[in-house]
């Protein structure tokens, strides 16, 4: 049992669960899955596909704080992303009727991709050549960035028309959601990348000890800067999921807030926000167990925002449970109770 | 040696001169005593936001909280008002509320050994939750004593004027350079940005001292956020979206350290200023759009924060 | 001597203190005269810095009393102590860089202008009191510049100037001169003398026996928490204090290597650098390394012994220098390079800069050889375990279990486990920057049978160390390093008497 209660991933799985059973309470048909239309329906699913995009630009967000960084620009770039695939797809009626994309598809979402992976660099750049803190070098991108997006799109929300790109954000493949396809594969391959070579070793090492990892002969600064292009490129296909999704481009909305949504759901699946331990896993649990959250909520007809409410009680929650300080408080209490003088 | 102290600051100070001539010359009618007087009018509530900010920044912390809680305060105010409550009442007990808000936040950060940006972030998630709490409609404020500061003006001469809210920003800033300067707790301030342990060595009231800036700094937003209601007479959940980034902007720009422990509060009021003449000069030009302003302030940030790594280069090889 | 004995102003009996699973403290004594300074000597963990810790309120003692001039004291936190006339230097403690001099000697005690006329800190009082404390203690500063400004012994200066400044009758003087050199502990030393004359008493705290025989006149031993003795300093010389220290008789030299010159002499270096250097660290020196040799680098503290590793091992940017390997010039542009090229390098500082306390001994063992293998290569669970168990297993490192986390291995074992790194990706060049700092005798004497066998094994191995005794113990050759540069070469066998010859003879011109 307490070799179960210390497992990484014992307590995120357990609060889903506990979401889970909660919220099949309030509402009976909760776990009940349908075939229809081709695919699985329900809300289940329905949650896992609106988590997508979130336990994607997490799984990011989770490598750049293992190596002890931090980037809240990863809205921006979501907004970033999707400007450019909706400017380079928009869509026009053609001659015969049909909606053709500007320009070939793989070439407008490479763009994306490519444009936003170069954000990640950028923020990379700036840790790991200039110097910066973290949280400072991305807050340059969280700021520009938003500003670079809605100059991409003429402040305007832009619409697209051309049919295959809503495939990313609103179809379905085998039944289950493309998005969440996307999303596990990028979680199998990350968890290959970590386990089959040394890259999980020395993401460890630097997030644990960052001077002893350089002196070990660990090129930190290239893995550093992977690491921050990486969570960059994520945040681009998050960028795609969403804007095909609402089948559109919104450069002041896309992905407000998204960074802190994604910090939390790191911090939720048990990843240490000082660096070094760090759980995959964990975060795809950490971003279900928000969205979770966020779906209750909605079914119990309270309104949306309440749910910032809950955030922050969670956040409060889990940080005081990882902080040292808060534990020997709480079994030094347990313990004067348990024992009086 | 002092000229050193004082370089940041003076680049700040050169910048916003600079900005004002590239004003007064590209556009007619931008040197005029109102224009200037309407940068502090216009960002009076960020300003009194930046100054608690700086005083965080100074110790090396961060306030993520303080955009949130300036809506949680126009919510509370309206909605106080709204149920008749003295004005003068209702702003005591914001600004209570606030002082409140922002030293629990500290107490989290200080007793629990816990990052002041995942602390403060909560608060924001918790502020702004409760904002809709209250109510996700704006409130409108229709009490007269709010209506008579709003529009009251104080002549300074030349025929311009300040708003009362411009003259509260400019009596803050005046108290924050006292507090940080002639202070035992400004003093200790600057040195728990200097090293926290060391501080703790020299057995200055760190604990204390710490819990007391994030206090501060819920105390001015709350006060920003009195401001603001004179300013847009509604209390709303959207109110100051993002202004804590607008707030930490004015900050870096004003010459703080990031780091903590270097930095003055007259600074931040230049800061403070930039960001508003910048905007003041998008639309002067009137070609260019809001989002520029964002663009300019990122790429500000980006050379402020370059020159301070140059700076820091420059101490540590000294030693 | 004189036949009065001045008064004892600190006097500690009986101390004990425990700690989970340790008793820190047992039985201790101290007492302390108004004007002497006393060391307080002991290996690493015999209890020096929780006695210090108790005397100045951080912990209280689970029994024994304290003393201040025949009143019994209970401190209860450092502010506390030092009201009652007790104060201490740390040592981390440090001045805060952005502040200025006077700033760091008055804060949280800044005088204040009376209401009438503006009250708050009055800033020209705060000045005239820290030059008038700095003068009285015969330092020459400018107290209006930044701290930050200051060379480090300045810096000590005025940390000790700050702990006087509220009348202490007692100061503690915890490893004061660590991060200074000969020069600079003159400084301080004029300054603990003119404090002892003025009758303050001093707990003087170091690891550095000379010093404690050049400015003490007594000193009390502890062992493992134990209280040994307490001696006028010219009752007991160096190597009694040693035996007391650890508890037997130390044998003196006779121990030099029995190991064969060899004939490396005729063969090329492995390491060669021409011309090295780095502005503010290391004037422009060479240095050559022979295969199957070991190198010892001696030199006072400060004078450039640390600089030059790192330099070698490319983890600073040298302004001038070539290194090269095997007679090749190397491009060597930072520790990843230096680890393709066959070298390794046990860095000083354990904590900071060589384990990662979190992760397992095994990975901790692996890491360098896997950097060396790149991202594809990887060193799979198996293999690693095998790699990890044969190491610790030939170099004796004390743990649990190879997946215990390296951090809760005692500091000897930690450094052990990080030689095994390095073996592990059998080095040509070894560097090993005090691997024997802050072990204890007996892994000490472990460690250095290691360096020998590896040398013995092929391996060129540049042996750094503070104590000469230790250098000149294993070193083939001694190279003598004096303010930054090169004061010349020792052959085998020199005794330290040559070594600190050689680092005198220099320092005269």
């Amino acid at each position: 049992m307490r070799r179960l209660t210390q497992h990484a991933l014992f307590w995120p799985a357990l609060t889903l669960l506990l979401l889970l059973v909660a919220s099949s309470v309030f509402n009976p048909s909760f776990l009940s899955l349908a075939w229809r239309d081709g695919h699985l329906f329900g809300s289940v699913i329905d949650i896992l596909n609106r988590a997508a995009p979130l336990m994607v630009v997490s799984l990011g967000m989770t490598l750049v704080i293992a190596v002890r960084g931090l980037d809240i620009s990863v809205g921006a770039v979501v907004a970033i992303a999707a400007a450019v695939a909706a400017l380079m797809i928009g869509g026009n009626f053609n001659a015969s009727g049909e909606v053709a994309s500007k320009y070939p598809l793989w070439l407008a979402l490479g763009a994306a991709l490519a444009i936003a992976a170069a954000c990640g660099l950028w923020n990379g750049l700036l840790v790991v050549k200039a110097g910066m803190q973290p949280i400072v070098a991305t807050l340059i991108l969280m700021v520009a960035g938003r500003g670079i997006a809605q100059l991409l799109t003429g402040g305007q929300i832009i619409t697209v028309y051309y049919t295959p790109f809503f495939k990313l954000g609103n179809g379905f493949l085998l039944g289950l959601p493309v998005a969440l396809w996307i999303a596990a594969l990028l979680f199998a391959a990350l968890h290959l990348l970590l386990s089959r070579t040394a890259l999980g070793l020395f993401i460890r090492s630097i997030g644990g000890n960052p001077e002893a990892a350089r002196v070990a002969g660990v090129r930190s600064s290239a893995i550093t800067l992977c690491v921050y292009t990486f969570c960059g490129f994520a945040a681009g296909i998050a960028g795609l999921i969403i804007s095909s999704n609402v089948k559109s481009a919104d450069a002041n909305n896309a992905g407000q807030l998204l960074e802190l949504d994604a910090i939390l759901a790191v911090t939720l699946g048990g990843t240490a926000l000082t660096g070094g331990r760090f759980t995959l896993a964990g975060t795809v649990l950490g971003a279900l167990i928000i969205q979770t959250l966020t779906s209750m909520i909605y079914s119990l007809g309270v309104p949306p925002e309440v749910n910032l409410v809950v955030k922050a009680a969670l956040v409060f929650a889990v940080m005081l449970l990882q902080s040292p300080e808060f534990r020997a408080l709480i079994t030094g209490l347990a313990r004067r109770g348990a024992a009086p003088p | 040696m002092i000229s050193r102290r004082l370089l940041p600051l003076t680049i700040t100070i050169a910048l916003f001169i600079a900005m004002a001539a590239f004003g007064a010359i590209r556009y007619d009618g931008f040197l005029s005593p109102q224009v200037f007087l309407n940068l502090l009018i216009d960002n009076a509530f960020l300003c009194v936001v930046a100054i608690g900010m700086t005083f965080v920044i100074l110790t090396g912390g961060i306030d993520l909280s303080v955009g949130a809680v300036i809506a949680l305060t126009t919510m509370i105010a309206a909605s106080l008002l709204d149920a008749g409550w003295n004005p003068y009442a209702a702003m005591a007990f914001v600004l209570v509320f606030g002082a409140l808000f922002g030293a629990l936040q500290g107490f989290l950060i200080q007793r629990f050994n816990l990052a002041p940006f995942i602390v403060t972030l909560a608060g924001m998630f918790l502020a702004r939750g409760c904002c809709y709490l209250i109510s996700t409609e704006s409130i409108p404020i229709n009490d007269s004593t709010f209506a008579v500061i709003a529009q009251a003006r104080i002549p300074v001469g030349f025929g311009a004027s300040l708003t009362i809210g411009a003259v509260i920003a400019l009596v803050v800033v005046a108290v924050a350079m006292r507090i940080a300067h002639s202070t035992e707790f400004g003093r200790t301030v600057y040195a728990i940005g200097g090293g926290e342990s060391s501080a703790r060595l020299m057995g200055l009231s760190v604990a204390r001292t710490k819990i007391g800036v994030y206090l501060l700094s819920g105390l001015f937003a709350a006060l920003g956020g009195i401001v603001m209601t004179f300013y847009m007479l509604s209390g709303y959940s959207l109110h100051a979206v993002g202004l804590e980034l607008d707030a930490i902007a004015a900050v870096v720009i004003g010459g703080t350290l990031l780091a903590g422990g270097v930095g003055y509060i007259a600074g931040t009021l230049f800061g403070v200023l930039i960001l508003g003449i910048i905007q003041t000069l998008l639309a002067f030009d009137g070609n260019l759009s809001s989002w520029w302003t964002k663009i300019v302030v990122g790429a500000l940030l980006l050379l402020f924060c370059l020159l301070q790594r140059l700076f820091e280069g420059h101490t540590r090889k000294k030693t | 001597m004189s036949t009065v004995e001045p008064e004892i102003v600190l006097r500690a009996r009986d101390i004990a203190r425990a700690f989970p699973g340790v008793q820190a403290l047992a039985g201790v004594e101290l007492s302390l005269r108004a004007g002497e300074v006393h060391a307080l000597m002991g290996q690493n963990g015999a209890g020096k810095s929780t006695l210090i810790k108790v005397l100045t309120g951080v912990y209280s003692p689970d029994a024994g009393t304290i003393e201040l001039s025949g009143k019994i004291i209970s401190p209860e936190s450092p502010i506390h102590a030092q009201e009652l006339g007790l104060s201490a230097v740390h040592q981390e403690s440090h001045l805060l860089p952005n502040l200025s001099v006077a700033e760091n000697i008055c804060a949280g005690r800044y005088p204040r202008r009376p209401w009438t006329r503006g009250g708050g800190i009055d800033w020209r009082e705060t000045h005239k009191r820290a030059r008038e404390l700095l003068a009285g203690l015969g330092i020459d500063l400018d107290v209006t510049q930044l701290a930050g400004g200051l060379p480090a012994a300045l810096q000590q200066l005025a940390t000790v100037a700050r702990a006087v400044a509220t009348d202490a009758r007692v100061l503690i003087l915890d490893e004061p001169t660590s991060s200074l050199d000969a020069d600079e502990v003159q400084a301080l030393f004029a300054l603990i003398r003119r404090l002892r004359d003025k009758g303050v008493a001093i707990l003087f705290v170091t690891h550095f026996l000379d010093q404690v025989y050049e400015i003490c006149d007594r000193m009390t031993v502890l062992r493992n928490g134990k209280f040994v003795g307490e001696y006028p300093c010219a009752k007991l010389d160096a190597r009694g204090l040693v035996a007391a220290m650890v508890g037997r008789e130390v044998a003196n030299a006779e121990r030099t290597v029995t190991q064969a010159p060899a004939d490396a002499v005729a063969k090329p270096p492995v390491l060669a650098a021409k011309d090295l250097s780095r502005r503010g660290h290391l004037k422009p020196m060479d240095i050559e390394l022979r295969a199957g040799e070991v190198l010892g680098l001696a030199g006072l503290l400060g004078s450039g012994r640390t600089e030059l590793a790192r330099l070698l091992f490319a983890l600073d940017e040298r302004d001038s220098g070539e290194i090269s390997i095997d007679g090749q010039v190397a491009d060597l542009r930072g520790p990843a390079d230096a680890l393709e090229l066959g070298l390794g390098f046990c860095p000083e500082d354990r904590k900071h800069s060589g384990i990662v306390a979190e992760l397992s001994v095994r990975e901790n063992i692996a890491l360098a050889l896997q950097a060396r293998m790149g991202l594809r290569k990887f060193l799979k669970f198996s293999e690693q375990c095998a790699l990890a168990e044969k190491l610790v297993a030939a170099l004796g490192v004390k743990t649990a279990s190879i997946e215990t986390p390296i951090g809760q291995l005692s500091g000897g074992n930690q450094q052990k486990a990080i030689i095994a790194r390095w073996l592990a990706t059998h080095p040509r060049v070894l560097i090993l920057d005090e691997p024997t700092r802050g072990i204890d005798v007996a892994a000490k004497q472990e460690l250095m049978r290691e360096v020998l066998a590896l040398a013995q094994g092929g391996t060129a191995v540049l042996f750094i160390s503070a104590e000469i005794e230790e250098v000149v113990r294993v070193s083939d050759r001694i190279m003598v390093l004096r303010d930054r540069s090169k004061a010349g070469e020792l052959p085998r066998g020199s005794d330290e008497d040559a070594v600190y010859a050689m680092i005198a003879s220099n320092s005269a011109a």
